[in-house]
C-alpha cells in the first residue's frame, strides 16, 4: 500500500473519525450499541453497505446528473440495505430479528451518503471503496468501544458471557440500568471525543465566536 | 433540447464502436443519450430509468433467492419458541426432534372448538388480526391487552398426543410500554397451572422491561395457578416479590424492577387471552371434555 491508499483507510479511525471527529452516524451508535454482538453486526453491515456504495456509485460518477445525483446515491444505497438486511435475515436470523430496524435506518447514516457525495462522486472505484472500508472501520471503532462498554456495565455481560455476574442472577453486581438506554451512549461519546481531542489537539475546532471582555469604562 | 436523432450520427462518428451494425443496433439512439451531457434532460431521465432497473431487479432476486432460508428460518425459530416454552429443549437439543411430541390444531376462539376449516401452516393470526374478515374489533372496556382487534381463530399446540396431553400451549399478545409482546403460555393438563411462560418478540427497554427475556424471572411461571377454583382468572403480576405466606401467592408473580409497565402489560395480556375474549370459552370446553 502507498502513503496514500494508507492515509485513505487509516485516517478514518482517529484522526478523522467519522463520529468522533465529523459527528456523522450518531443515531445508530445509540440505537444498537447495548449489547456488543448487536453493535458487532452493525459495524459489520454498516462496512458493507459503505464500501459496495463507495465502490458503485464511483464506478458510475462520471454520468450522473449532477441534478438527481443524491437520488441515485441513495437509489444505490438503499438497494445495498436491503440486501444486507434479506442476507442477515436468511443467516444470521437471531441478531436479524432484534437489528432489523436500525439495519434499515443504514439508508439514513450520514456517512454512508457523506463519504458518497464527498468521496466516491471524485475518486476512482478502488480507492473509494477504500475509503468507504476506513469509514466503516472507524464507526466500527466507537461502536465497538461503546458497545463493551454498555454492555459490561448495563448487563454484567460481553457478547452474552457473563463477566460480572448480575444480581437479577444471583450474583454480586448491581447493573447499572442507565448503561442500558440511549443517553449513555451520549455520554461515553462524548467522554471519547474529550479523550481523543485532549490527545490530538489539532482537532480541536476554534471557538465560533468569542466572548467580548467588558471593559472597565464600557461598563461605568 | 436536442432529441436522439439529431444526435446519433455525431455520436457514431465519435465512438465507432457504436457505429457498427451488430446484435446491440437497437442500443445505438441509448448511448446517444449518455453521450450527451450529463446535465441533458433526456440523460437525467435514461440515467433514473436505467437506475432504477438495475437497482430493481438487483433487490427483487436478493428476495427471491434468499426468500426459502428466511422462511425456514422463521419456521424453525416458532418451533424453538414453541418447545422451549415447554421445556422440550434440552441445551443443544434438536428443535426439530423435540417437536415431534407437538401437535398443532386449530381453534375457533369463538366457539371454542378446534377446526379444521384453515390450515395452521399457512395462518398468521397476527396478519388475520388485521383482516376485518378474519377478525373483531374489541371494546375499549374489553381490550385489556390494548391489541384493538382480535383474529376468530389461533393455532395452539398440543405436547405430547391429542387427548391424552400433557400440556398445551398458548399464543399469546399485548402491549407492553414501549411494543406488542408476542410470546406463548403453556397450562400443564389440568389448564389451570402455568408450566411455562416466554416471550419472542418486544422491543421493551432492555435491562428493565427487556427482562422479561431473563430465564429466572420466566422460571418463576412454572407453577403458578392461572384460574381459582371458581374458574376466574386470577395470575397477575404484582409490584416487588410475591410474599410466599400469603394464599394468594399462588396466583403472583414477582414484577419486574424498574419496568412496572411492562409487568402491568403481561399481566393483562395473559389476563385477557386466558379469560372470555381470548381462549376462555375453549378452556372452559376443554376442560369438561367437550372438545372434539
Amino acid at each position: 500500500m502507498d502513503a496514500e491508499t494508507k492515509k485513505v483507510v487509516y485516517d478514518p479511525l482517529v484522526d478523522n473519525n467519522p463520529i468522533t471527529l465529523q459527528i456523522l452516524g450518531i443515531c445508530s451508535a445509540l440505537a444498537v450499541t447495548t449489547t456488543l454482538a448487536a453493535s458487532l453486526l452493525m459495524c459489520l453491515a454498516l462496512t458493507v453497505v459503505v464500501a459496495c456504495s463507495n465502490a458503485s456509485i464511483s464506478m458510475i460518477r462520471q454520468h450522473v446528473p449532477s441534478s438527481i445525483r443524491i437520488i441515485v446515491q441513495m437509489t444505490i444505497i438503499a438497494a445495498l440495505v436491503i440486501i444486507v438486511d434479506q442476507l442477515l435475515k436468511a443467516f444470521a436470523y437471531d441478531i436479524a430479528k432484534t437489528l432489523s430496524v436500525f439495519v434499515g435506518l443504514i439508508i439514513t447514516n450520514c456517512i454512508v451518503l457523506g463519504r458518497a457525495e464527498a468521496f466516491a462522486m471524485k475518486n476512482p472505484p478502488m480507492i473509494s471503496m477504500l475509503d468507504g472500508l476506513g469509514n466503516g472501520l472507524g464507526y466500527s471503532l466507537v461502536l465497538i468501544l461503546v458497545g463493551t462498554v454498555r454492555e459490561l456495565f448495563g448487563s454484567g455481560t460481553l457478547l452474552g458471557y457473563t463477566i460480572l455476574p448480575s444480581v437479577n442472577d444471583g450474583g454480586w453486581y448491581y447493573t447499572n440500568g442507565m448503561m442500558l438506554l440511549p443517553p449513555s451512549a451520549f455520554f461515553i461519546i462524548g467522554l471519547m471525543i474529550w479523550g481523543i481531542r485532549t490527545w490530538k489537539s489539532a482537532q480541536v475546532e476554534k471557538a465560533d465566536y468569542e466572548i467580548q471582555q467588558a471593559h472597565h469604562s464600557e461598563v461605568v | 433540447m436536442s432529441n436522439p436523432t439529431d444526435n446519433a450520427p455525431e455520436q457514431d462518428q465519435d465512438t465507432a464502436e457504436s457505429a457498427k451494425p451488430g446484435r446491440f443496433a437497437f442500443l445505438a439512439p441509448l448511448k446517444a443519450i449518455m453521450g450527451q451531457p450529463n446535465d441533458s434532460t433526456q440523460k437525467t431521465l435514461l440515467v433514473a430509468v436505467i437506475m432504477c432497473l438495475a437497482c430493481s431487479v438487483v433487490v427483487s432476486a436478493a428476495a427471491v433467492i434468499l426468500r426459502p432460508m428466511q422462511e425456514a428460518n422463521a419456521a424453525l425459530d416458532r418451533k424453538r419458541n414453541i418447545v422451549q416454552v415447554a421445556g422440550l429443549l434440552e441445551a443443544d437439543g434438536n428443535v426439530e426432534e423435540a417437536f415431534k411430541s407437538v401437535t398443532a390444531r386449530m381453534v375457533n376462539l369463538e366457539t371454542g372448538e378446534f377446526t379444521t376449516e384453515l390450515d395452521g401452516i399457512a395462518y398468521d393470526q397476527y396478519a388475520a388480526a388485521g383482516n376485518p374478515q378474519m377478525s373483531v374489533s374489541l371494546d375499549k372496556a374489553d381490550d385489556i391487552a390494548s391489541i384493538g382487534r382480535r383474529a376468530n381463530f389461533a393455532e395452539v399446540y398440543l405436547v405430547g398426543g391429542e387427548t391424552e396431553f400433557e400440556q398445551i400451549i398458548l399464543p399469546i399478545h399485548g402491549l407492553g410500554l414501549w411494543s406488542t409482546l408476542y410470546g406463548f403460555v403453556s397450562l400443564s393438563s389440568d389448564l389451570t397451572t402455568i408450566s411455562g411462560l416466554k416471550f419472542y418478540a418486544h422491543a421493551e427497554t432492555p435491562g428493565l422491561g427487556g427482562e422479561v427475556d431473563n430465564p429466572v424471572w420466566q422460571g418463576k411461571w412454572n407453577g403458578k395457578l392461572a384460574f381459582d377454583e371458581a374458574g376466574e382468572v386470577q395470575i397477575e403480576v404484582i409490584k416487588g416479590v410475591v410474599d410466599s405466606s400469603r394464599a394468594e401467592s399462588v396466583y403472583q408473580v414477582d414484577g419486574l424492577a424498574g419496568a412496572t409497565l411492562t409487568s402491568r402489560g403481561v399481566s393483562q395480556l395473559l389476563r385477557f387471552w386466558l379469560d372470555e375474549q381470548g381462549f376462555g370459552a375453549f378452556l372452559k370446553n376443554l376442560k369438561q371434555g367437550e372438545v372434539s
